[in-house]
């Protein structure tokens, strides 16, 4: 009968509907993926920054200096000595640099720091490339242990002409136990 | 519909059970209207914990950690439990009276739509009382700070679960019903504008909660699973939280507003005895709002620190939104103009709700100038900001509903002397409690602190004495409502004067089953069409 047929056409309507919902709670999560993607490409975050191998030393542009600020925070309890051993350098693009970080784990326990870095301003962090870097992996810390740690980069030539100065900031976080994507 | 036949359609089950098993439209409706006034009551009383706190310098009657337990929960109340679920009790008694259907499309599920709600609020009112207090990051949830919230934080997960699954399937409910079940003369541009505008808060709601949904469901794992969503130790960032949170959340305002846009539309009409002017710019600029709401929710956040293309982007598309609701504005004040106008307690907080909520929008407007934004962000004139959307606008636009309505419902007139007090009250309390937060905002004051600097005391002192007499002055509606109910005079069908539409076209009380038969549309009988 015609009441029947409409009930048909709610439910119909109905399930569609729950469909865009269900569509709707997978974006949700799909917006995870797209935020990494899209920081990967506009340096959000000071994300996007290139690790490298290897370099040509005969890139130097001599003509440019650009200021590099040093900057370190903990996100760790029990007052981690975190600081780096220069807090500005005057730098040429395509030259190596090395810089170092010193860390002193305080506690009485043994414990597996990361150091997350992040480049400020974003637009510039797809123009600073890391040769090395205590941020590329874990660091174990005996109890009461201090070490130096360095972090060797080169600003490209590429970098546009009205960034004149750049920020890289690194936090020290506590691992998790387990290797996660490393941190640029 | 005959007289005849709404004779015998009158029949209910006897007792209270009726209310845990009913699945009509009216008593669920009713149900909703009944829980957002309790939230409504539970939530006002935690904001008299803040006024009282901050009436002074220095700490007197709370400890900054329940202070901010008292702002994290008091928006939550009032935004899952207070305005959303009064809308869809609005929803519920209004929209099958307004298109000529005998009930909602699936009547079973209306009754767990509303049942799911007791549950959710039961659970996050008990945060209260567990070790750790309530949550106290703040209602949008931000981590790593919401993280550390202690026993109550899968509690405040699962509720807010909880209460989006009630939202979905009460939007999906309306979804169905408006599209299948409309009386066959009744085509989308003859729909009444409560009904399109619900129609577009429903679409709102089911692209915009399951989003929501999913975010807090990172939120449990990164916390009880060891994912790393925000957590930046593992490859997350906290400020991704930000950005899904608020592409949920800010279509989440639109969907307290839109509704509260449509009681005015009806209302205005009435009180001016002409049709609505610009009845099709109205459909096209809900439909304007609702689209630009999606693409505008960095504005929630432009400190974060957003390439300069982004935070402009996010700008020009969030003062565009101030076309389409300036369209309304003007259609509102056009509605009115050389209108045959009176002035009942209904037409007195639509009116209200035209000027309150353009000081809102003025203020929206202020705060999506990105380099002022900066100043503003995180101040109290943030909080004066959606305070007067929220409460002059769709607050005051619920009263205004329920007064209009009310005769219908119970079938007995409301005490119009009393409804005139209350809404005086209410417009001087309001403002007397939002607008000195404008100045405290400009002023430097920031919002969830439980102490302040001195020199901010003066308009703390005036806003709590708002706050105060806002709160106290709503007795007085919950009074009315009462007294309507058990003694009011009667009320004939067509309550108003100039009110047109088919929910005029049955008796007050609305009997229990109406439009049974699909109604035929008499000439004249929709609002937009002219008397």
């Amino acid at each position: 009968m015609k009441q029947s047929a409409r009930q048909q056409s709610n439910r119909t309507l109905a399930l569609k509907l729950a469909g865009i919902t269900l569509a709707m709670f997978g974006f949700g999560f799909a917006l995870v993926p797209l935020y990494e993607v899209f920081c990967d490409i506009t340096g959000l975050n000071g994300k996007g920054v290139k690790q490298i191998t290897a370099m040509d030393p005969t890139t130097v542009d001599g003509s440019r200096w650009v200021t590099v600020e040093f900057l370190s925070g903990s996100n760790l309890a029990g007052g981690w000595e975190f600081r780096p051993s220069q807090s500005r350098l005057r730098v040429q693009p395509g030259r190596l640099y090395t810089v170092s970080y010193q860390a002193r784990n305080p506690t009485d326990q043994a414990m597996t720091v990361r150091a997350v870095s992040s480049i400020a301003p974003g637009t510039a962090a797809g123009y600073v490339s890391k040769l090395e870097c205590f941020c590329f992996r874990q660091q174990r810390f005996a109890p009461a242990e201090q070490r130096m740690m360095p972090v060797r980069f080169m600003v490209d030539r590429a970098l546009p002409p009205e960034v004149g100065t750049i920020s890289i900031a690194y936090t020290l976080f506590n691992s998790l136990n387990r290797e996660a994507a490393p941190g640029s | 519909m005959t007289e005849s036949v709404h004779a015998h359609a009158d029949e209910k089950p006897p007792g209270l059970w009726r209310w845990v098993v009913t699945t009509n439209h009216k008593d669920i409706g009713t149900l909703y209207l009944l829980f957002a006034l309790l939230m409504f009551f539970i939530g006002g009383s935690m904001s008299m914990v803040i006024r009282t706190e901050l009436f002074q310098p220095g700490l007197q009657f709370t400890d900054p950690l329940f202070f901010n337990q008292m702002t994290t929960m008091h928006a939550l109340v009032m935004i899952f439990g207070a305005v959303m679920p009064a809308f869809v009790g609005l929803a519920n008694w209004q929209i099958p009276l307004m298109i000529g259907a005998p009930d909602m499309a699936f009547p079973r599920m209306n009754n767990w739509s509303f049942w799911i709600l007791p549950f959710a609020f039961s659970m996050l009112l008990s945060t209260l009382f567990m070790p750790g207090g309530a949550p106290a990051g703040g209602w949008t949830m931000y981590p790593p700070l919401v993280l550390m919230t202690g026993d109550a934080f899968p509690y405040l997960i699962f509720s807010i679960h909880l209460m989006g699954l009630s939202s979905l399937m009460g939007a999906i409910n309306i979804i169905v019903t408006i599209l299948n079940m409309r009386t066959p003369d009744m085509n989308l541009m003859k729909m009444p504008l409560f009904v399109w505008t619900w129609l577009v808060t429903a679409f709102l709601l089911i692209a915009a909660m399951p989003v929501l949904a999913g975010v807090v469901t990172m939120l449990l794992t990164d916390r009880f699973f060891g994912s790393s969503f925000f957590n930046a130790a593992g490859g997350g960032d906290p400020v991704m939280f930000q950005h899904i949170f608020w592409f949920f959340g800010h279509p989440e305002v639109y969907i307290m507003i839109l509704p509260a846009f449509g009681v005015v539309s009806t209302i205005i009409p009435t009180f001016a005895r002409k049709p609505l002017f610009g009845y099709a710019s109205m459909v096209y600029a809900t439909a304007s709002i609702a689209f630009l709401s999606f693409i505008v929710w960095a504005h929630h956040m432009f400190t974060v620190g957003m390439p300069l293309a982004a935070e402009l982007f996010f700008m020009y598309s969030t003062m565009l939104i101030a076309v389409p609701t300036g369209v309304k504005i003007f259609n509102w004040v056009s509605t009115m103009w050389r209108g045959s106008m009176t002035f009942e307690t209904p037409m007195l907080w639509a009116i209200s709700f035209v000027v309150l909520f353009t000081i809102g929008g003025f203020s929206g407007l202020m705060l999506a100038i990105t380099p002022a934004d900066f100043q503003y962000q995180d101040t109290y004139f943030v909080v004066a900001h959606f305070h007067y959307v929220l409460v002059t606008g769709s607050v005051f636009g619920i009263f205004g509903a329920v007064y209009y309505w009310l005769p219908k419902w119970t079938g007995n007139m409301y005490n119009e002397r009393l409804g005139k007090i209350h809404f005086w009250c209410s417009i001087v309390f309001s403002n007397l409690l939002y607008f000195p937060q404008h100045f405290l905002g400009l002023a430097g004051m920031p919002r969830r602190v439980p102490d302040y600097a001195i020199q901010f005391t003066d308009w703390n002192q005036v806003s709590s004495i708002g706050g105060i007499g806002f709160g106290l002055t709503q007795l007085i509606f919950v009074y009315i409502v009462f007294q309507t109910i058990r003694s009011g005079s009667k009320a004939p069908a067509r309550v108003w004067d100039g009110a047109i539409g088919l929910e005029w076209s049955v008796p007050s009380p609305a009997p229990y089953h109406t439009f049974q038969e699909p109604p035929k549309l008499a000439e004249g009988e929709l609002q937009h069409e002219g008397t």
